[in-house]
């Protein structure tokens, strides 16, 4: 097993740099010190080279969305702060906050002076309220410091950041709803083009960055691209933190390099719970993909995931074993995303609405053999067929589970009820149910 | 104005203060939190004095306000009890203390609020805590490992009158001091 690399993650057991001045003592804010001696363009130049890639579920060049910035279209340019981490499964970014907040500040300014910004804003989702008290706090002590307000260190560059609250909406975490959030609409997205890098936040040029992206920037900045080349994969460079969740021994968030085999990551998190059998996982969130105890091999990182059929996303790995009914776990999830629709576009409202509905029927032993290729059907009628990628999303747990776990779905229609569990009314009250409309059905489910 | 009294107002007009000059509709979140934290819940009143406060009619707020879960418009408890039971949590016993929470909280399946208006329960989508699951909050203050058991204590600490103790951060008083919180004017001890 390879040894954790700690570079997010290295002042995790020093509560010391929560505070400004524990963060300065242990090198913090050296490396917007540098950063505001160079250029815009060599800063972009730099993260070009360090070959990072967005932490937020894309994995889009960050180098190169910043290059995408026009600096001389007359209008100001905007960093905005993606801390809407909603992706279930996904608590990475809460942690980095809580245990180096300042971390975030730097790296928010590094990028905002990258790109001539002197309005940056963090969005950070309602429900982390502590959270967004202490990023609130390190903004606080960074302009008191002379980090932050006019003329930074004598730089004669000016930034100011402003924390603006979230409160509960999923889909601000996809890019252009949370623009609409932050100007004051509804979270809806956008169409693209224009690209938020050139029309975003108040029509005016706008980088939008997830938290443990810009965190990973002062290290390079400090560091330099070959270090930060030096781990992880030649297309995926550097680390990435996986939240472990569900069952496992020790659930947590972990930094390991990318391209790290999935079977070292559920060894660091004490493998599975009371020794059960894996079932099956999900590589980076709700959104992608279930894989299974094949793919214990499996290197963390955007390509290799990608090849096993599944997505990288945010590295939020739940973890399922033989106890678990793959059914519930779909519906569950379908019902979040048919919850957290929008509603803008009709394939993604009215799908993951029904989705949740016909697979509900199907876990509670009330199924129909039409029920599963209905379900298998729905999926391709919702995918790629929305506004953004939260459909997409929708779709992987239902088409993933249905893949990987078919025999568990026909089980539990022919046999009336969960193979599992056991939860289900049997064959024979499901024949009965045979008899009843839709809505009886669905009213006869407790 | 009913819902913003002049110190509000004075307050609300800080938060605008914030964002650029021009685009101070951004200001609306904080702004409908400022009105939750008066009323408990956004009540029309309240969507209409936002309105006012941004130039904006009553129904350009609400299509703002109805968007968002922590944005209520219906009565609201005293104190806002959400039990997540996505995957994460459901995984490891969070139905058992959501079912706890209802009995707890003596709120029948199918309603939120508590006889007594003192709870509203909530059953939440992924709190982002999923690591420290079963995961509840209460007032936005985080609970980590819930068992059915602590539930039931969580709601009989606050039929008390008390606040529970919660796993990380300051104790959240009530949802009306969770709204000013969010609305950024006011940071709890």
């Amino acid at each position: 097993v390879s040894e954790p690399v700690r570079v997010l993650t290295a002042h995790w057991d020093d509560p010391s740099v929560i505070p400004l001045k524990g963060y300065e003592a242990a090198g913090g804010y050296r490396a917007l010190r540098s950063a505001l001696a160079m250029s815009s363009g060599d800063l972009v130049q730099v993260m070009k080279d360090s070959g990072l890639r967005g932490r937020g579920g894309a994995g889009f060049p960050t180098g190169m969305k910043w290059s995408f910035v026009p600096q001389d279209t007359g209008k100001p340019t905007y960093v905005t702060v993606n801390f809407d981490e909603s992706e279930p499964g996904t608590c990475n970014n809460r942690e980095l906050v809580e245990r180096e907040p300042h971390a975030l500040i730097e790296g928010t300014a590094i990028a905002a002076r990258a790109i001539e910004c002197h309005t940056a804003f963090i969005y950070v989702r309602g429900e982390y309220l502590w959270q967004g008290l202490l990023v609130q706090r390190a903004v606080e002590e960074a302009y008191a410091a002379g980090y932050l307000g006019k003329d930074i260190m004598g730089s004669a560059y000016d930034l100011d950041i402003v924390v603006h609250r979230g409160a509960g909406a999923y889909i601000c975490g996809e890019e252009t709803a949370l623009l609409s959030s932050l100007e004051g609409f509804r979270g809806q997205p956008r169409l693209r083009p224009p690209f938020p890098a050139v029309e975003g936040l108040y029509e005016s040029p706008t980088l939008i960055n997830n938290v443990e992206t810009l965190m990973n920037v002062p290290h390079i900045v400090a560091n330099g691209a070959d270090w930060f080349k030096s781990m992880g994969t030649e297309k995926a460079p550097g680390t990435k933190m996986f939240t472990v969740s569900g069952k496992v021994e020790r659930p947590g968030n972990y930094e390991l390099p990318l391209g790290t085999p999935f079977g070292e990551l559920l060894e660091l998190a004490g493998g599975m719970l009371g020794g059960a059998r894996l079932k099956a996982w999900t590589p980076g969130g709700s959104s992608t993909p279930f894989l299974t105890a094949d793919h214990m091999d499996v290197g963390l990182d955007f390509e290799s995931i990608s090849e096993a059929g599944s997505l990288l996303g945010t590295g939020a790995v739940i973890v399922l074993d033989e106890s678990d009914c793959m059914v519930e776990a779909a519906r569950r999830l379908t019902e979040f995303y048919a919850h957290e629709s929008c509603g803008k576009c009709t394939p993604c409202r009215e799908g993951t609405w029904w989705a949740q509905r016909v697979l509900s029927r199907i876990e509670q032993g009330y199924g129909r053999e039409a029920d599963i290729p209905l379900m298998a059907d729905m999926g391709k009628n919702i995918l790629f067929k929305a506004f953004c990628a939260l459909a997409d999303g929708a779709v992987s747990p239902i088409q993933s589970s249905l893949r990987y776990f078919m025999d568990e779905y026909e089980a539990h229609v022919r046999e009336g009820r969960c193979p599992v569990t056991g939860v289900g009314p049997g064959r024979a009250m499901q024949d009965a149910a045979g008899e009843l409309s839709v809505d009886e059905v669905v009213e006869a489910i407790p | 104005m009913a819902v913003f009294d002049a110190a509000l107002r004075a307050q609300a007009e800080q938060v605008k203060a914030r964002y650029p000059a021009g685009r101070e509709r951004s200001a609306i979140m904080p702004l409908l939190y400022l009105a939750q934290s008066v009323e408990g819940h956004v009540t029309r009143e309240g969507m209409r004095e936002v309105g006012e406060l941004l130039a904006i009619t009553t129904a350009e707020v609400e299509a703002v306000a109805s968007f968002y879960t922590m944005l209520r418009l219906r009565e609201t408890g005293t104190h806002v009890v959400s039990v997540c039971t996505n995957l994460s949590c459901a995984l490891v016993g969070a139905n058992d203390v959501y079912e706890a929470a209802h009995e707890a909280a003596g709120i029948p399946h199918g309603e939120e609020l508590s006889e007594d208006k003192l709870i509203t329960l909530h059953e939440e989508e992924c709190l982002g805590c999923c690591e420290l699951a079963p995961v509840v909050q209460v007032n936005a203050a985080n609970h980590d490992r819930v068992t059915p058991e602590r539930i039931r204590e969580i709601v009989e600490t606050l039929r008390r009158g008390e606040v529970p103790e919660p796993a990380r951060g300051p104790a959240i008083r009530d949802f009306k001091q969770a709204s000013r919180v969010l609305a950024g004017v006011e940071v709890p001890t």
